[in-house]
């Protein structure tokens, strides 16, 4: 009956303020809105660019060879540094935080020929973690290079997707033998499409990869083109990096503070860039849309102003029966709760739907797609309370604290 | 031992600089089961003395206290609940909840009592049947007579067993054939045991009432019994 009561005088305080009501409800509807959305978008925006970014590898790290900018050890300065083939599984057995290494040697021009069908492209040379480790993932069907392959320098090619689609058209290109420059080899895979929007020799998009054993056969090579390294952990990554100049400082006889003797890309430092840059974007954003659930307040607590001023007979004649203040108090918190309820849900629901059906207008390309967690709905579902409570409670506790004898005196 | 017990009791309103004694070294003793009435011309201190005899006021000076207690002293808390279950309050205007009904009227004081529901609503039904209104239990008040909404607020003056029934000018908004059915129910219910004081400016009504406290300037100038 209580709870009859209750909603009883909800209902009727809508009905009398209708506008007010309306109006109050769709601030908290927009700020809701707003919030929601503006961190969704961010989130679906930040795992469109990580994924893109890892396109080339997740947490990985590549090497060259530089040239000294220091004396070390009665050697000048400006000498060349140059990786060898066993470089990589030296830095594998001397140091346990790196996971996966491998060679990396490029071909930046050469011919692949099909039947009647010439592309000129790149051919990369790497073990078989290369491809574990530069998300180099098979169509079904396929594989990448294989140790076998490198055990026994097989002519084995895996190929881009665009190099596919140059050659081949839309024919099956498994198993069929192409020309790297008059060497016939045999296709054992395609790439999946994959996003990629960082690389540091080219899309892989349109590379013909081949084992590093198979290469040096081919081609008289005596250096790396690179290394490609991958820490256990990409918190590792610092650690390896130092670890790598002193294992190859001793190895190559440069300083292992020399800055220039190798280049480290550490990819994962990317990641801590992007983490970053949404974590200020998702702050940004949040302060947007707090302010604006903030105007919601204000109109909530406006509106409970407005009641409390009517209704003022109404607690005054409660108080006479019997009612403590603490009563009135809580009646009037309820309800602004109720109506911050209503429309956060409201606006919860209005941003799921928006959410929905975004997908329909083919622009998560460029923007990703929204996403709504679990953490977004919690972080405006408490702001929506506290929110509710703070707009209610003084307009509330005025009503408490009226005179009785002048509140029935109205 | 009397149910309300007033001794030098006074009470001053302070608007600014200027400070007003609404009542002056009021003593009253009024005994269980009488039936009081107050008169007085307008601002003489009736209604300040209604409000402090029903703790919706305080004194400024002197003691009050209702059925053994000195509730003068009370804070709002123990006020709000000696106002919900000793007295029962009947208004001239009769200050019903416009939206809830009449059974919801009256069960008002007893949700604040805390009263389980189930015996909230025989009470409620049982106060209905007390004035007569039983079959007006679902209407509003809006729906109901002058006489009619004053009855009801009597079943609702009376849902706790109050010590005291207090009223202002119960009949001031009702004709004369509805009044006196009003000032009825109050005989009956003095004849009943109850304890009523009542403020009202109709000499007639007061001339029926066996004690009559008169004020004037916020004192008493006459009790007669």
């Amino acid at each position: 009956m209580r709870l009859l009561l209750f909603f009883n005088q909800f209902h009727r305080d809508l009905k009398g303020q209708k506008l007010r009501t309306a109006l109050t409800t769709f601030g908290i509807v927009w700020g809701t809105t707003s919030i929601v959305l503006l961190l969704a978008f961010s989130t679906g925006l930040k795992e469109r660019q990580l994924q893109q970014q890892h396109g080339m590898g997740e947490s990985i790290m590549i090497l060259w060879a530089g040239t000294t900018s220091k004396p070390f050890e009665g050697t000048p300065k400006s000498r060349n540094i140059h990786f060898v083939e066993d470089d990589p599984e030296y830095l594998k057995s001397m140091i346990p935080e790196i996971a996966m290494a491998s060679p990396e040697y490029t071909n930046w021009s050469a011919t692949i020929k099909y039947r009647d069908k010439v592309f000129v492209g790149q051919v990369t040379a790497g073990n078989a973690e290369f491809g574990e480790m530069r998300n180099l993932i098979p169509e079904p069907g396929g594989r990448y290079i294989d140790q076998n392959d490198i055990d026994n320098k097989r002519r084995t090619a895996f190929i881009g997707y665009e190099t596919w689609q140059e050659l081949f058209g839309d024919e099956d290109a498994l198993g069929k033998t192409i020309f790297i420059n008059f060497v016939p080899f045999t296709v054992v895979g395609v790439m999946i499409k994959k996003d990629q929007n960082s690389s540091y020799s080219g899309s892989d998009r349109r590379k013909t990869f081949i084992s590093y054993t198979t290469f040096t056969s081919i081609y008289n090579r005596k250096y790396l083109n690179n290394i490609v390294l991958k820490p256990v952990e990409p918190s590792h990554s610092k650690d390896v990096e130092k670890r790598v100049d002193e294992v190859l400082g001793r190895k190559y006889h440069y300083d292992p503070t020399d800055e220039e003797a190798i280049w480290v890309w550490d990819t994962s430092q990317n990641d801590e860039f992007f983490d970053e840059l949404f974590m200020g974007m998702n702050v940004f954003l949040g302060i947007v849309g707090v302010f604006t659930l903030i105007v919601g307040a204000i109109g909530v607590s406006n509106i409970m102003n407005a009641v409390v001023e009517e209704r003022s007979k109404e607690f005054g004649i409660k108080m006479a029966l019997g009612a403590k203040a603490s009563f009135i108090l809580w009646q009037l918190v309820a309800e602004t709760l109720l109506i911050t309820i209503i429309g956060g849900l409201i606006g919860l629901l209005f941003s799921g739907l928006i959410v929905r059906v975004f997908p329909m207008f083919n622009l998560e390309k460029y923007v990703g797609v929204p996403q709504i967690s679990l953490e977004i709905a919690f972080v405006a579902t408490g702001l929506l309370g506290i929110i509710g409570f703070i707009s209610g409670f003084f307009p509330a506790r005025r009503a408490s604290k009226l005179n009785p004898v002048e509140a029935l005196r109205l | 031992m009397p149910i309300i017990k007033m001794n030098g009791l006074s009470k001053i309103y302070k608007t600014g600089k200027v400070s007003v004694e609404a009542l002056r070294k009021i003593d009253i003793d009024i005994d269980e089961n009488e039936f009081v009435a107050i008169v007085g011309p307008s601002g003489s201190g009736k209604s300040t003395l209604m409000n402090i005899i029903g703790c919706l006021d305080t004194p400024s000076t002197g003691d009050y206290y209702l059925d053994d207690e000195e509730v003068g002293r009370f804070g709002s808390n123990k006020l709000a609940e000696v106002r919900n279950r000793k007295i029962g309050f009947v208004f001239q205007n009769f200050n019903l909840l416009s939206y809830a009904t009449t059974y919801e009227n009256i069960e008002l004081p007893l949700i604040f009592s805390g009263m389980p529901a189930k015996r909230r609503k025989t009470r409620t039904m049982e106060l209905l049947d007390r004035v007569g209104l039983a079959e007006r239990a679902a209407h509003k008040p809006t729906e109901l007579s002058g006489g009619e909404m004053q009855r009801i607020a009597i079943a609702r003056a009376l849902a706790n067993n109050p010590a005291i029934l207090l009223a202002d000018e119960p009949t001031g908004n009702l004709d004369s054939v509805s009044g006196g059915s009003i000032i009825e129910i109050f005989r009956e219910l003095h004849a009943d045991g109850a304890t009523i004081v009542m403020i009202t400016h109709d000499r007639h009504i007061a001339d029926n009432i066996p004690r009559v406290i008169k004020l004037k300037d916020g004192g008493i100038v006459d009790s007669l019994n």
